[in-house]
C-alpha cells in the first residue's frame, strides 16, 4: 500500500505535545496548533477553539477567524473515510472537476459535505503539486491516480469500499 | 561531531561511492512515491543489501509522469534512466547492467527527458539522498556557506548576490540583490528571512522539487542570506499541502543544527542562525508576501498596504527578506562559482536558469531547469512532445498569467519578453494544451479558483471575481450576448486598477489573455456553439456532459 501522507498534514509527533502544552506555546504557532488539534479530534469543535484562545489567550474571534480562513481547516467532522480530489490546473485538464461531479453523484453529497451515515467524506484541493499522475484523488494517506475520470471515480469508490469493509488490498496500478 | 570531522566522514563516503561497481539511486520525489517507488528501494536493498551494489533514493529526476525513475551508473559511468519502475523491473534493470547487457531491446537508450537541460539549482536532485547530511556535504552542500562565513563580509555578499543579476524567482523579478542589501542597510537590530515556498499555483511545483530533494540546498541560501543581512532567524513557509517537503526540511534542519551549521555562533563565528518552519493550510493569497507574514505570524493571511515593504517592516515590524525557494536554491552556485559565471547563463537582464514545471498534454509531464531565454518549442522537445492532439496554447503564470499561442514558441522565456503578449513567466508552472481544450473554460476554472481563493478584504477582487465567474458561466451556458464581452473586459480592467494586493490585480489576467487571443472562441460561444465541444453550450439542457451513465460500479455508501 502506498503511504503518503498528503493532506493529512499537520506537525509530526510534536503535535500532541503542543496540544499538551498549550499554555507554554506562542500563541504565533496558531495555525500549527490548530494542524495538531485538527489531526488529533478529525476536526475543529468549538470547544476546541475555545480552549486554543483561552490556553493561546488570543481572542476567540481571532482563533475563530484563523480556523475559518484557511481551507484545509475542517469546522465539522468529516466522514470516517476522507477522499479529497485534486481539482488543480493540470488535473481539470484530465476530467478531475468531472471525478469530483461523479463522485458527488456516486456519493449522493456535494463537495465538503459528509453522508448522512458519517462514513465518506468529499472535499477538493487546488494542485498537491503531483501533476505528473494527473487526474488524482487522496483517500486518507493514499494517494490514487487515474487513466481518465472514469478510472479514477472508480478507483477511488473501490479504495473508500475496501477500506470501510476492511478489506484493502493494493489497488495501485 | 564538528563539521571537520563531517566533511571528512563525507568524503569518505564519496569516495566508496566512486569506487561502488554499479550505483542505483531510486527517485524518492511524492509522484514516484505515489507510483510505489519506496517499494522499489526496499526489494533492491533487501536483494543487493550491503555489497558492491550502492543504493541509495535519491531526490527528484525530473520525468514525474514516468516514475518511479530509476537511475544506473556504472562504474565506467555510463548512466541511464529506466521509468515506470516495479520492484520486478528494477531487479531485472540492475541485473542486465550486472551481466553487462544493459543495451538490452527492452528499454529505450535513455529517457530523453533527463538531456538537453542546465541543471544549476536542481544540480544535486536526483543524486544525493534528501534525507541524509552526509549525502549533500559530498555533493558540495554547505561549501558556498563555509566560504562566506570565513572569507567574507555581509557587504561582499550582498554586492557579488547583485553583480549576478538574479532576478527573484517566484514570479515578479525584482533584483535579489537590491532585495538584500535595502534589508541589510536597515538600521534594525532584530531581522528576519523568509523562504515563500507557498507554491499555490495550481500546476507549479518546482519550489516542491527542490524541498523534497534537496533540502540543505534552501537551508545554504537561506543561512548565506541570513548573513548577509543580518538576520538571526529565518522561517521557511511551506504549503501544507506539501507534507513530505516539510518532512524532509524539519530532519534537514536537525540534521545541520545537530552539525553545527545552524544556531548558535556557527563555527565558532559570531553568527547564529536559526530555522524555523511554518505550515500553510490551503490559501493561495499567502504567496503575497504581507499576506504571507500575516501567516507566518499565525494569523489570517490577509494581504495589506505596500509600502510599508517587508524590507522596512515584515515580521513583527522588524525589517525582514522574504524571497522565493528558488531564489535561494540559486545563492550557493552564485557564491561558489562567482557573479560573472551565473551572468554567463541566459539571456541580458535575465541570467541564470530557470526551473520549469511543465504538465498537461505533454509526453511527459514534470520537472526541468533551462538557461533562461529558452524558448517553448525547445522546452517541448525535451518533454518529448505533445500527446492526443496538436499544440493550441500554454499557459504560464498559472492563475495570474495568461497564454501563449504557437506563434509565440520561439519566443524565449524570460522575465521580460512575455509581457508584451500579455502574460508573465511567474514562478516557472507551465501548462501546455491541444486542441481538444476550450479556453473559455479555462478562463472560467481560473476565475472560479482566485473566487475561491479571494480573501475577501478588498471589494474589486471580492466582487469582481464572482461578477466575472457569471458573465463566463453565461457564456458558456449558452445565454451570452456580445455586449457580455465588452462588460467582461471593463470589469477585468477594474480589478486590475483598483485591487489591494497582486491576487486580485492578476485574477483576469487569463480572461484578457483568451479574449486577447482567442476571441473567436468567445464569439463563437456567443453564437451557441463551442468548438471544443467541452461546455454546455449548444446541448441539451437535461444531458449533462459528464460521466453519467457510463459506469456500472455502484456507491459503497
Amino acid at each position: 500500500m502506498t503511504k503518503t501522507a498528503v493532506i493529512n498534514i499537520a506537525t509530526d509527533s510534536r503535535g500532541l505535545d503542543m496540544i499538551r502544552r498549550l499554555d507554554q506555546t506562542s500563541s504565533d504557532e496558531l495555525i500549527e496548533v490548530l494542524h495538531a488539534t485538527q489531526q488529533h479530534y478529525g476536526y475543529l469543535e468549538n470547544d476546541h477553539l475555545a480552549e486554543v484562545a483561552e490556553k493561546l489567550r488570543l481572542p476567540p474571534a481571532l482563533v475563530y477567524g484563523v480556523a475559518s480562513f484557511y481551507h484545509l481547516f475542517r469546522l465539522s467532522p468529516p466522514g470516517k473515510q476522507h477522499c479529497t480530489v485534486c481539482t488543480g490546473t493540470s488535473c481539470h485538464l484530465k476530467g478531475g472537476t468531472l471525478v469530483l461531479q461523479e463522485l458527488e453523484k456516486r456519493l449522493g453529497i456535494a463537495c465538503g459535505e459528509t453522508t448522512s451515515d458519517g462514513l465518506f467524506s468529499l472535499g477538493s484541493v487546488r494542485c498537491v503539486g503531483v501533476c505528473g499522475r494527473s487526474p488524482l484523488a487522496i483517500c486518507g494517506t493514499t494517494m490514487l491516480s487515474g487513466f481518465g475520470p472514469d478510472d479514477l471515480a472508480d478507483k477511488v469508490c473501490l479504495h473508500l469500499a475496501q477500506s470501510v469493509t476492511g478489506d484493502l488490498t493494493d489497488d495501485r496500478r | 561531531m564538528t563539521v571537520d570531522d563531517l566533511l571528512q566522514k563525507a568524503h569518505l563516503a564519496q569516495q566508496a561511492l566512486l569506487a561502488a561497481e554499479l550505483k542505483v539511486f531510486v527517485c524518492l520525489g511524492s509522484p514516484c512515491i505515489a507510483g510505489g517507488a519506496e517499494e522499489v528501494l526496499k526489494k533492491l536493498r533487501q536483494t543487493y543489501g550491503c555489497g558492491s551494489i550502492h543504493i541509495s533514493g535519491a531526490g527528484c529526476m525530473g520525468p514525474c509522469s514516468r516514475g518511479p525513475v530509476l537511475r544506473i551508473q556504472s562504474a565506467t559511468q555510463t548512466e541511464l534512466h529506466y521509468e515506470k519502475m516495479s520492484p520486478q523491473l528494477a531487479l531485472l534493470a540492475v541485473e542486465s547492467h550486472l551481466h553487462g547487457k544493459f543495451k538490452s531491446e527492452k528499454w529505450p537508450p535513455d529517457l530523453p527527458f533527463v538531456g538537453g537541460q542546465q541543471r544549476i539549482v536542481l544540480s544535486n536532485c536526483g543524486s544525493c539522498n534528501p534525507e541524509d547530511l552526509e549525502s549533500a556535504l559530498a555533493a558540495g552542500g554547505y561549501h558556498a556557506f563555509l566560504t562566506v562565513i570565513k572569507e567574507k563580509t555581509p557587504e561582499q555578499v550582498c554586492t557579488e548576490i547583485k553583480a549576478s543579476g538574479l532576478r527573484g524567482r517566484g514570479g515578479a523579478g525584482y533584483s535579489t540583490g537590491i532585495k538584500w542589501e535595502l534589508v541589510r542597510k536597515n538600521p534594525g537590530k532584530r531581522k528576519y528571512v523568509v523562504a515563500n515556498g507557498d507554491e499555490g499555483d495550481p500546476g507549479a511545483f518546482m519550489d516542491r522539487t527542490l524541498m523534497e530533494s534537496d533540502p540543505h540546498r534552501l537551508l545554504e541560501g537561506m543561512a548565506v542570506a541570513g548573513y548577509a543581512v543580518g538576520a538571526g532567524v529565518g522561517f521557511i513557509y511551506v504549503r501544507a499541502e506539501y507534507p513530505l517537503a516539510a518532512g524532509r526540511l524539519r530532519r534537514a534542519i536537525n540534521e545541520a543544527e545537530k552539525a553545527g551549521l545552524l544556531g548558535q555562533n556557527i563555527l565558532g563565528s559570531k553568527y547564529s542562525f536559526r530555522i524555523k518552519i511554518r505550515i500553510g493550510a490551503g490559501a493561495f493569497v499567502c504567496g503575497e508576501e504581507t499576506a504571507l507574514m500575516a501567516s507566518v505570524m499565525g494569523r489570517r493571511g490577509q494581504p495589506s498596504n505596500r509600502p510599508p515593504y517587508p524590507s522596512q517592516k515584515g515580521l513583527w515590524g522588524r525589517s525582514t527578506l522574504i524571497n522565493n525557494v528558488e531564489t535561494f536554491g540559486c545563492i550557493a552556485p552564485i557564491i561558489e562559482k562567482g557573479a560573472a559565471w551565473f551572468r554567463s547563463i541566459g539571456t541580458p537582464g535575465n541570467s541564470g536558469s530557470k526551473v520549469f514545471s511543465i504538465s498537461g498534454d505533454v509526453a511527459t509531464v514534470g520537472v526541468l531547469e533551462v538557461p533562461l531565454g529558452t524558448s517553448l518549442r525547445k522546452l517541448l522537445k525535451i518533454t518529448g512532445g505533445m500527446t492526443g492532439g496538436v499544440f493550441k496554447a500554454a499557459l504560464s503564470g498559472g492563475s495570474s498569467g495568461g497564454c501563449l499561442r504557437e506563434e509565440h514558441l520561439d519566443i524565449p522565456l524570460d522575465y521580460d519578453s512575455l509581457e508584451p503578449i500579455g502574460t508573465m513567466l511567474g514562478s516557472g508552472g507551465l501548462i501546455i494544451m491541444n486542441h481538444r481544450h476550450c479556453m473559455v473554460d479555462l478562463a472560467l476554472f481560473f476565475m472560479r479558483f482566485s473566487q475561491d481563493e479571494s480573501c475577501g478584504k478588498c471589494t474589486p477582487c471580492r466582487i469582481g471575481t464572482v461578477e466575472v465567474r457569471l458573465l463566463l458561466e453565461r457564456i458558456t451556458s449558452g445565454r451570452g450576448i456580445p455586449d457580455d464581452l465588452k462588460a467582461l473586459e471593463q470589469l477585468c480592467q477594474l480589478m486590475q486598477d483598483a485591487s489591494l494586493c497582486g491576487l486580485g490585480q492578476a485574477a483576469p489576467n487569463p480572461v484578457i489573455s483568451t479574449l486577447r487571443w482567442f476571441r473567436s472562441e468567445y464569439e463563437e460561444h456567443i453564437r451557441g456553439h463551442c468548438p471544443a465541444g467541452i461546455c454546455m453550450v449548444g446541448k441539451k439542457t437535461d444531458h449533462e456532459p459528464s460521466l453519467a451513465g457510463s459506469q456500472e460500479v455502484t456507491c459503497p455508501g
